[in-house]
């Protein structure tokens, strides 16, 4: 009972992605909304980003320091490719998705779910518009485009953020870091940050509209469909990452 | 025109529509009265294709909207204007943008030749200088004139109105009905109007059918609805003692 809930949860979700990938009806007023999606997602997370990363960089530095200090036989100077490959790899697509699937994702489960029990999903249906194409693709387009921006944000300010913490905690010097970091970079691993930070926000966005788009009844469940939109997306999110992971590190 | 033949709908076991004809006019107002739970959302949804019957036909002008696609519905559409019992305004945006959206989303139109089509559309409603104002600042009668330029300004064949009296005062409810009323004569369409309230939008009635448990139960036109001998209806009309003796009154008084 409960599983064949969840295939037509999927089977739903499945068409409206489906249903949303058609030719926008009018483009001055589809890439308005894409525009508008970008700015609100990239100004609205820019501040909670930059200190999060920032933190999470320093804290990954702190730890590795204390490690490989106490261990005494690795040169400190590896430290800035090790904190340099956590946050490329993890904690800056990872912890920007999941940061994101709280603030947009409820954002968006509940702009979109306002308008379905206020009527103007339906009001934009009988006027002739396709609210797939016109409500849904340009918040998945908006934040497909704007979170990778982020997320090479998110990881400067956490490689920065490593390198702060670890010359205030003596681990190293500011030049070890430095020539640490440039040290057996891995293209790879900036693809796979890439390949996250697309399909993480695709999840999140539509995985939002999808709960926001399908509420029932009043605000009792919209603030219900809101929270859910997070607790899914955070799931996809670790779930995908793990693939991810799995098939292509 | 729109002819509605044997529209039929079911949620689960519960039959709400069994089998409803009916047909409304071009160029008059037609009056669907019924009580709460009588299925007349549940009709108006299907009328405009946001619900599939399970049975019959609704045309428009001989084209069936039942068995439309998506995107077909979608054109048809553009030829609709609906009035939301909830108004459905869209709250991001101003007054302005609002009844402008349909002209923004749909033509080709310079912006000189937007502004000056929603400033005759909100004139017609007799709301100006609210342009720039947002659904939340303004009061629920005004938001119904929104609503309703809005659903004017693609010039539509067909509007549909549901509840339109819903929260408003007895006056203000009495304004909205004879703009619904004038706009539908002065522009020809074919209008819908959906509604528990008799009071207030009987009035405006060129048609009236009433709607008892999910079947079309009666029509006629308002001098009839004084005439009758249907209980359901009268019961409907004249809820309390006091009603019936008004009506008793009236009868008696006209011989
Ligand atoms: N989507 C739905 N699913 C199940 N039952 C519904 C649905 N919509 C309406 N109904 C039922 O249909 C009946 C008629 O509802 P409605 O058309 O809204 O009445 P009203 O005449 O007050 O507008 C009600 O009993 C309602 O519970
Ligand atoms: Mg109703």
């Amino acid at each position: 009972m409960k599983l064949i809930n969840i295939l037509d949860g999927l089977g739903a979700y499945l068409e409206m992605i489906f249903r949303m990938f058609v030719k926008p009806q009018k483009y001055s007023m589809f890439f308005r909304e894409v525009f508008r999606q970008m700015y609100d997602i990239g100004i609205g997370s820019f501040g909670i980003i930059s200190i999060v990363s920032l933190f999470i960089g320093a804290v990954t530095s702190v730890q590795f320091g204390n490690k490989l200090m106490n261990l005494g036989i690795i040169p400190m100077w590896w430290m800035g490719g090790m904190v340099r490959d956590t946050v490329i790899l993890e904690m800056a697509p990872t912890i920007t998705g999941l940061l994101l699937a709280g603030k947009v994702g409820s954002n968006i489960a509940s702009e979109i779910g306002t308008m379905r029990i206020s009527e103007q999903i339906d009001a934009m249906e009988i006027m002739g518009v396709n609210t797939y194409s016109f409500l849904i693709a340009p918040k998945v387009l908006g934040a497909v485009l704007i979170v990778p921006a982020l997320t090479t944000l998110g990881m400067f300010i956490g490689i920065i953020g490593g390198m702060i913490s670890g010359v205030l905690g003596g681990y190293f010097g500011q030049d070890e870091y430095i020539y640490g970091l440039q040290d057996d970079f891995n293209g790879r691993y900036m693809l796979i940050m890439f390949i996250k930070s697309f399909v993480f926000p695709f999840l999140i966005s539509s995985i939002a509209s999808f709960k926001g788009y399908y509420v029932k009844g009043g605000a009792l469940e919209l603030g219900k469909s809101s929270t859910d939109a997070v607790v899914l997306s955070s799931i996809a999110i670790v779930f995908f990452n793990f693939f991810i992971a799995y098939f292509l590190l | 025109m729109i002819e509605v033949i044997g529209i039929e709908k079911s949620f689960q076991a519960q039959r709400v529509l069994k089998g409803i004809d009916v047909t409304f006019e071009k160029g008059q107002c037609n009056l669907i009265i019924g009580k709460s739970g009588a299925g007349k959302t549940v009709f108006m949804s299907c009328l405009v294709g946001l619900i599939q019957p399970d049975n019959g036909q609704i045309l428009f002008d001989n084209r069936d909207i039942v068995k439309m696609n998506h995107t077909e519905k979608s054109d048809l559409r553009r030829e609709v204007g609906m009035l939301f019992q909830k108004n459905a305004l869209f709250d991001s945006m101003t007054i302005e943008e609002n009844v402008r959206f349909p002209l923004d989303m749909f033509t080709n139109m310079s912006a000189f030749e937007k502004k000056e089509r929603v400033d005759f559309c909100l004139q017609r409603v007799s709301l100006m200088g609210a342009n720039d104002k947002y659904p939340s600042e303004i009061s629920g009668g005004m938001m119904k004139r929104v609503a309703l330029a809005r659903a004017i300004v693609l010039n539509p064949k067909y509007l549909f109105c549901d509840e339109p009296n819903s929260g408003l005062d007895p006056q203000t409810a009495i304004v909205i009905d004879n703009l619904i009323k004038e706009i539908t004569y002065e522009f020809n369409i074919t209008t819908v109007v959906v509604s528990h309230d008799m009071n207030s939008v009987i009035e405006i009635g060129d048609y009236i059918n009433f709607i008892y448990q999910g079947e079309l139960w009666w029509k006629g036109d308002k001098k009839e609805i004084l005439k009758t001998q249907n209980d359901e209806l009268n019961n409907f009309v004249f809820p309390s003692e006091f009603m019936k003796e008004i009506k008793e009154v009236l009868r008696e008084g006209r011989g």
